[in-house]
């Protein structure tokens, strides 16, 4: 039998793995491409449409909108990424933060439009409700299921930007772009289809959220001060940084709301100003 | 055709951008306008006034010294705050109020200011935006003291000299908030055509190079950041006392969001630059208060984006360009 502490650190690590799938692409487009993406909260909350839409409008099974949550937020940001990002890779943070705020902007705009400003209803399968007892701790199953897919996710990026052609292309152009480029390296290109994959990660972890924390048009605000907490604390450009950060942040917004309930969210704004002020790039950050 | 050449110092170039424009001049006359044209409107106007002079106090650490701040409505919302509650327990006298809010909120700036002095890009933006949702926090908290989100109730402020009481018409509202705009914004006017003023573009411009030549960025940046701070507090205190109420909204991150995007329509690094953009703002937004929230912001969402990749300078940028090209063809 355990405390029912492990419940709270369990109910934590589940949110803190939630963070995680929903900040990394913006860990990784930040760090990689130096572009403050303030509209990364807009391509959750379209694969957090795509999957509402497709399980109450067309019947598709919950798991199997995932990967088109995914696509449509990844298509979505490389039109975006063509149009508009691309002109403003060299100035300044400013004029970065302006764009995507207005594009975070717009899409609540649209989101209420067209899904009306309602919390919007999903349906997980069967075999994600209820929960499993394991030591007298009720697990949900749906957090479970969470924590593995974003241990996946973790796994595929590391994976995928350490032992891959790919990987070493993305690390290519960051560190030196135009030796890059002399290489025959297309950087364009690579920059295009890394910030297509944090993109669609975003995507994903606006789909999972859903069950967790709801959807609503103003998604792309409430979580986004969520996901740059979790970047800046973890550092730019670190995996492994964002995955610490998230747990950090997500355990320590779950016990304060649990413990101290009306201290809000203070806690974890107080741990991200500590943190920074402590290592301005961040706990993993390398600059 | 040469140009006769004469030399230009420092002194001359401040003094030379230190002159009235009789656009200036113009410009103050026309701001007495709504007392005659739109006698209906002075509420808004008066609501114009102070967020114009919010906006000139984003404008003197962003756009003169570079310091981009997601979380200024912080120093807004400590004035809106330490104002009413002065009014409420202490004297509602407003002259007082307004010292109070101003002291407070110049405190609090200058004790942040150690930490913002510290940082650059994108960990400044977030420890601006960090700060400024922790005041929220704090102020949403505090129940007991600032009515969380119900908001302060029992402001009462006295009439200005005794004598103009607040009417519902908003005449003396706008009055009183035109003057002290009128009054920082002359001292911001000097604050900036000074040499300390340029000093804060230099560091702008380069934040290494300007400790070199004798000007310490930190130090500068410090004194920057209080002042702008102290403003900001001035504005919340008038807020508070034209509509005898403070509210969560007065140190929301909207607010800030919203000041930005004022500043940077208008022009940022321009003195009326605040001004004319909290104006444009203001009155659209009256205007198309019909549609819904969240669709007005559809529009300030696609006035964003535009300004960014079409109007770098913002609005009295664009206009500065034009008559430029159309003077010299």
């Amino acid at each position: 039998m355990l405390p029912p502490i492990f419940g709270v650190l369990f109910d934590g690590i589940a949110y803190g793995m939630l963070l995680f799938v929903l900040s990394v692409g913006l860990s990784v487009t930040l760090g990689l491409m130096n572009f403050v993406n303030l509209a990364h909260c807009a391509f959750a909350m379209i694969g957090g449409y795509v999957t509402v839409t497709l399980v109450n409008q067309f019947g598709w099974p919950f798991l199997a909108t995932l990967p088109a949550a995914f696509a449509a937020a990844a298509v979505t940001s490389v039109v975006l990424e063509r149009l508009l990002y691309r002109r403003l890779y060299r100035a300044s943070d400013l004029d970065q933060v302006l764009l995507t705020i207005g594009l975070a902007f717009i899409s609540v705009s649209v989101a209420a439009y067209i899904f009306g400003t309602v919390q919007q209803p999903i349906s997980t399968p069967e075999a994600l409700r209820g929960s499993v007892q394991f030591l007298g701790l009720n697990l949900g199953k749906y957090r479970l299921f969470l924590i593995g897919v974003a241990l996946v996710v973790t796994l595929a990026l590391v994976i995928g930007l350490e032992y891959t052609r790919f990987g070493a292309q993305v690390r290519a152009s960051v560190d030196n772009q135009r030796m890059a480029r002399g290489l025959g390296i297309d950087v364009d290109w690579t920059f295009a289809s890394t910030f297509a994959l944090g993109s669609g990660l975003a995507g994903l972890g606006g789909a999972l959220a859903i069950e967790i924390v709801g959807l609503d048009p103003n998604f792309s605000f409430t979580y986004l001060v969520y996901v740059l907490i979790v970047v800046s604390v973890g550092g730019l450009g670190s995996i492994a940084g964002s995955f610490a950060a998230a747990m950090l942040i997500g355990i320590s917004d779950i016990a304060g709301k649990y413990y101290v309930p009306e201290l809000g969210a203070f806690l974890i704004y107080l741990v991200m100003v500590v943190v920074l002020m402590w290592k301005p790039a961040g706990l993993f950050g390398k600059r | 055709m040469a140009q006769p050449t004469t030399t230009v110092t420092p002194q001359s170039y401040l003094l030379a951008r230190g002159r009235w424009h009789p656009l200036e001049i113009v410009f103050w006359l026309a701001t007495l306008l709504p007392f005659v044209l739109f006698p209906n409107y002075l509420s808004l106007a008066s609501q114009i006034a102070i967020t114009a002079l919010f906006a000139l106090s984003l404008d003197l650490i962003l756009g003169y010294a570079g310091i981009v701040s997601l979380g200024h409505a912080a120093f807004f919302g400590i004035g809106a705050y330490s104002a009413g509650l002065f009014s409420k327990y202490v004297w509602g006298e407003p002259f007082s109020g307004l010292l109070v809010a101003a002291a407070l909120a110049g405190l609090l700036g200058y004790g942040t200011s150690f930490i913002i002095s510290r940082f650059r890009h994108l960990p400044l933006i977030m420890i601006t935006l960090g700060l400024g949702l922790l005041a929220h926090e704090v102020a949403n908290s505090a129940h007991w003291l600032t009515g969380g989100s119900d908001g302060l109730q029992g402001v009462r402020t006295q009439p200005i000299f005794g004598v103009f009481r607040f009417d519902l018409y908003g005449q003396t509202a706008y009055a009183y908030s035109l003057g002290v705009l009128f009054i920082v914004f002359l001292c911001a006017r000097r604050l900036i055509n000074s040499p300390f003023g340029l000093a804060l573009r230099g560091i702008r411009e380069n934040w290494n190079r300007m400790p070199a030549i004798g000007a310490d960025s930190r130090a500068h940046i410090r004194k920057a950041y209080t002042i702008a701070a102290i403003i900001a507090g001035i504005c919340g205190a008038l807020l508070t006392q034209t509509t005898n109420s403070a509210s969560l909204e007065s140190i929301s991150f909207q607010r800030s969001a919203d000041v930005l995007v004022m500043l940077v329509l208008g022009g940022a690094g321009r003195l009326y630059g605040g001004l004319v953009g909290a104006a444009i703002f203001m009155i659209a937004r009256d205007q198309f208060s019909g549609i819904a929230p969240q669709f007005w912001y559809f529009w300030i969402g696609v006035l964003l984006v535009a300004v960014v990749m079409f109007l770098p300078n913002g609005i009295l940028g664009g206009l500065a360009k034009i008559t430029a090209r159309w003077r010299r063809p």
